[in-house]
């Protein structure tokens, strides 16, 4: 019942009148930034994180939590009605959400959208609530070696389950480590990878420089040549009376948001999954149990259903592992979890003891905020669906602007601008050649943590590597991780094998 | 697409291999009572990248990876145009700001875009030039106290500190 009480205290701090006007903007942004084409939760919180600096740190999580949860909301609004996901968390919900609109039901489908994302946000927040309290508790017994196997880990995720090629997806994750170890070394303080002996060198790459070039510039090139810099839409139809009895009508879709909900959040829990492939899950799964599976991607409302229940769920379930543990569950909780440091605080189970506050807060405003980006989403569905026809020759140069002058709010030398320019470019180029950037991201934030663990696990074990996977709780996890970095050597073994036999009769 | 692949790799293999001579300037190997030298982490990770890259090269020769299929070219001329003209625009933005400072460099930046590449009417692109300069000016100068460069606008601006602080 304790858990109840930090709950209650946790609530009414979100209630703070400075705290629900952040978060009313949170969702209110979130969900614009979900719904616009080419932006989504985590260029978002890239580009506002320097924008909070203004406020306390719980305020400003606060604020940053509400414009992930929105975006995943918005997302759902452009899948509908554009047939273009506002956000790669919202590509199932394209499915049947472009047919149901094509059939004249835009707003069923939206209306679907927004309930199965509230209940797939409050499962989830139930679940954290339960979850992450024990979880911490358990990870304060955590030693060096048991945190640097933990983050590998979740690299080893990236890896294993990211789905990506393999030799580029591993090399995001170096180059985003070694970007991470540019300035002076942490344990001995000499200055390290000094490129060319320039001086804005010898303050570390600071890892927003990394996240705004991928994220805000990088992301935008990529969006105006892949969209060719025509994106159309089509209207939805919406009367007041019609979104009410949509709201009654999503009562059909439980199933599809009970497989969502619960679904969602353990798959948003892995650090490489999150929302986007847990949405996919969820349709597949929902898909799979129907049953008229045929009736799929043709506008069944539980198609509508499952995607968005699971990328809010997820999206709460991602924020589990980065409280608890300090290791981010998805790309936008790293920028969240590396926001936390610039805060000065330090992620991971002390937390939960130390800043009683913040943490209880923040979980307090994720119930909050679900039902105001409900009651925001269901009200302005036209004014967003309005909105979408802001052009994106606007709408893109003003981002850049944004990416700039929240570069330099983040640090305040211009040689990190031009290191995002550079980092903006080349995140596009690789792009175009399907290297994975996440991983980089995930990886530029986790360095500074990982480097220390691991130099201090040798330093104790006389540089012994067997350390990880002696100890009781870090060697399981390790041996995790390495089946996990093993598991594509493993399905071409097996594909191999299938194939001889075939080949043979 | 192809050949932009191996050239990729190629580069950042040579990037891979500065960073491990980069990282040699300090101890790489273990420091008996310090444990490994400040230099262990970077050449190991950058030795990673540099076996990344040569497994990419691999997969380019064995024709593996999808850009390493593609006959499609990396930039197409709508790719290149784009990416001279607003990548271009981004640098120039950056560039003026060193002489115009931000709000100046701002202003000029959303004109030539939303003018010259949106084809947006002069109401439109003016309003949201003047408009975002001295909303950002608002919130960062003044609301978080956080100075954008001014270049040689900078006396311009003093009277707007005198009358808000």
């Amino acid at each position: 019942m304790e858990i109840l009480g930090h709950l209650t205290d946790g609530i009414f701090i979100a209630l703070e009148p400075l705290n629900i006007v952040l978060m009313l903007a949170g969702v209110a942004l979130g969900l614009f930034i979900g719904a616009m084409p080419g932006l989504g939760s985590v260029n978002g919180v890239a580009i506002l994180l320097p924008a909070t600096f203004l406020v306390p740190p719980t305020s400003a999580m606060i604020f940053l939590a509400a414009i992930y949860y929105g975006a995943m909301y918005g997302g759902a609004i452009s899948s509908i009605t554009l047939g273009i996901p506002g956000a790669s968390t919202a590509v199932a919900t394209t499915f049947d959400g472009r047919p149901m609109a094509l059939k004249g039901r835009a707003d069923l489908a939206l209306v679907t959208a927004a309930v199965a994302s509230f209940v797939g946000g409050t499962v989830a927040n139930v679940m954290f609530t339960a979850f992450a309290p024990p979880l911490a508790h358990i990870a304060l017994d955590f030693g060096d070696p048991e945190i640097f196997a933990l983050m590998l880990l979740a690299f080893a995720t990236f890896i294993g389950l990211g789905g990506d090629d393999i030799p580029k997806t591993l090399f995001s994750i170096f180059i985003g480590l070694v970007f991470a170890t540019v300035g002076l070394d942490i344990m001995t303080g000499e200055p390290r990878l000094v490129f060319g002996d320039i001086t804005g060198f010898m303050h570390g790459i600071n890892f927003l420089v990394l996240a705004i070039g991928v994220y805000g510039i990088g992301e935008m090139l990529w969006t105006i040549d892949s969209t060719r810099g025509e994106l159309t839409m089509t209207n939805a139809v919406l009367t007041f009376k019609g979104i009410i009895k949509a709201v009654r009508e999503t009562a059909k879709s439980w199933k599809g948001i009970t497989i969502g909900s619960f679904l969602g959040f353990f798959v948003g829990i892995l650090p490489a999954a999150g929302a986007t492939p847990g949405s996919l899950m969820a349709y597949g799964i929902t898909k799979m149990v129907d049953k008229n599976p045929k009736s799929f991607g043709k506008g069944n409302i539980n198609g509508v259903a499952a995607p968005e229940a699971a990328n809010n769920s997820a999206s709460t379930g991602a924020m589990l592992p980065m409280l608890t543990l300090g290791i981010p569950g998805s790309p936008t909780t790293a920028i969240l979890l590396g926001g936390m440091v610039i805060w000065g605080l330090q992620p991971g189970p002390l937390l939960f003891t130390d800043q009683t506050e913040f943490v209880w807060g923040l979980i307090g405003s994720f119930y909050i905020s679900n039902f105001f980006a409900l009651a925001v989403n269901i009200a302005f569905i036209p004014l967003f669906v309005w909105m979408l026809r802001m052009p994106f020759t606007v709408l893109a140069p003003m981002i850049f602007v944004l990416s700039v002058v929240g570069g330099y709010a983040a640090t305040q030398d211009m040689h990190d601008i031009w290191l995002m320019l550079i980092f903006g470019l080349g995140a596009y180029m690789l792009r175009k050649l399907d290297y994975p950037v996440a991983p980089a991201v995930l990886a530029i934030v986790l360095g500074p943590i990982a480097e220390p663990k691991l130099r201090q696990s040798l330093l104790f074990s006389s540089g012994d590597p067997m350390i990880f996977l002696e100890r009781p709780i870090s060697g399981p996890i390790t041996v995790i991780a390495i089946i996990l970095i093993l598991l594509p050597l493993f399905k071409l073994i097996r594909d191999k094998l299938k194939r001889k036999p075939a080949a043979a009769s | 697409m192809r050949r932009a692949e191996i050239i990729t790799a190629g580069l950042m293999a040579l990037l891979s291999i500065y960073l491990m001579f980069k990282s040699t300037e300090l101890e790489i190997g273990y420091v008996r009572g310090e444990g490994p030298g400040g230099g262990f982490w970077p050449f190991w990770l950058s030795a990673g990248m540099l076996l990344s890259t040569i497994w990419i090269a691999i997969n380019w020769v064995l024709r593996k990876s999808p850009p390493s299929q593609s006959t499609e070219k990396f930039l197409d001329s709508y790719g290149l145009r784009m990416l001279l003209l607003v990548g271009g625009g981004v640098t120039g933005l950056i560039a003026v700001s060193h002489i115009l400072g931000f709000y100046g460099a701002i202003l000029l930046f959303l004109i030539y875009y939303i003018r010259f590449l949106g084809r947006h009417s002069w109401p439109v692109t003016l309003s949201i030039a003047i408009l975002t300069p001295v909303v950002t000016f608002l919130f960062f100068d003044i609301a978080m106290r956080i100075v954008l460069p001014k270049g040689y606008l900078e006396p311009l601006f003093l009277p707007l500190y005198d009358f808000f602080f």
